[in-house]
């Protein structure tokens, strides 16, 4: 059985309420799961509240997911939408600043000179906080490319859009990227 | 927007994302040759594109993965949890409810009038409790921007 056979009779035991069986499949998701809502909230707690509170959801849901589809592609929107609301609902439009590097994780020390070690990290924590002063849409699209490094194709099927209008807003994201930079140095 | 610039920004994508093919290589070449702006343009992504590919996010401790499904599976039992209270509770307020309107027919030490108030009272509170609940229920079925980020 290959892994799109086990998932798809793990998520036909999960929709008839087996509830082992959409354990495996969190299990599968929820890394993937985490650093998405990650990337929108930009809050570890956030983070992890919002994308378990989002498989209760989708499991709650789990009858009206086409079984032929991506479970991830399905419950991302749920997760999403969440994430969106959580900013909208708690005022949290502004993330806070203090708290966005300990996300990051640091350069390692490859036996490089200290001094252009520490000037490389300086300079990516500037992109850093200029990241999470995009809009979240567009923060999404940048990390998913960049830092996830997913395809045009796996983002326009996560992100339900064509695989030009991923690229143009890539595009246009990163221009504003680079504008947020212009302006912080 | 010309197809110019429409064309230079489909480029300096996949060039940024290392996708271009040798035909579009040579192209996206002749054009950053020829502009100064797309020069200026290219050089300037890239540069943001050398930091933001360098980046990873802190992984959480293994700890946290090993409890993420137990955290979940908690949270739905208690949802369950949450559903049965609710109903038992509502059981309980009907019927005492109930229980109360009939002790306060019943009682011969209260005048008339007082019976009338206490009962509208009553009457006042079930209506406009019902009318909340009709509401948010005719209004999650019926919504139809309820799938729309508000």
């Amino acid at each position: 059985m290959n892994t799109n056979e086990a998932e798809y009779s793990l998520l036909i035991k999960a929709r008839n309420g087996n509830k082992e069986a959409y354990g495996e499949i969190v299990k599968i998701y929820m890394r993937r799961a985490y650093f998405s809502a990650l990337t929108l909230l930009g809050s570890h707690d956030d983070a992890l509240d919002i994308s378990q509170e989002a498989f209760i959801r989708a499991y709650r849901a789990i009858k009206k997911f086409d079984i032929n589809k991506k479970f991830f592609t399905w419950y991302y929107q749920i997760l999403k939408n969440l994430c969106l609301n959580h900013l909208r609902d708690k005022f949290r439009h502004s993330i806070n600043f203090s708290n966005i590097y300990e996300l990051l994780e640091n350069i390692k020390d490859n036996g490089q000179d200290v001094e252009i070690m520490v000037e490389r990290n300086e300079t990516k924590k500037i992109v850093w906080e200029a990241l999470w002063k995009l809009p979240p849409e567009d923060r999404e699209i940048i990390t998913a490319k960049d830092i996830v490094n997913a395809s045009y194709e796996e983002i326009a099927e996560l992100l339900q859009i064509p695989t030009g209008t991923v690229m143009s807003r890539l595009y246009n994201a990163r221009k504003k990227l680079r504008k947020i930079i212009e302006e912080m140095r | 927007m010309n197809n110019l610039t429409e064309r230079f920004q489909y480029l300096i994508t996949k060039a940024l994302d290392g996708n271009l093919n040798s035909e579009e290589k040579v192209e996206f070449e002749k054009l950053i040759s020829e502009s100064k702006d797309f020069q200026n343009e290219w050089n300037s992504l890239k540069e943001i594109k050398e930091v933001t590919k360098s980046m990873k996010f802190k992984e959480p401790p293994q700890e946290l993965w090993d409890k993420y499904w137990l955290s979940v599976y908690s949270r739905l039992e208690r949802g369950i949890a949450w559903i049965l209270i609710s109903i038992g509770a509502s059981i309980i307020l009907i019927y005492g409810g109930f229980k109360l309107i009939e002790s306060i027919i019943g009682d011969a030490t209260l005048t008339w009038i007082l019976k009338t108030a206490i009962l509208a009272i009553i009457i006042g509170f079930v209506l406009l409790l019902v009318s909340v609940i009709r509401e948010r229920f005719f209004l999650k079925k019926t919504d139809k921007y309820k799938e729309i980020i508000r």
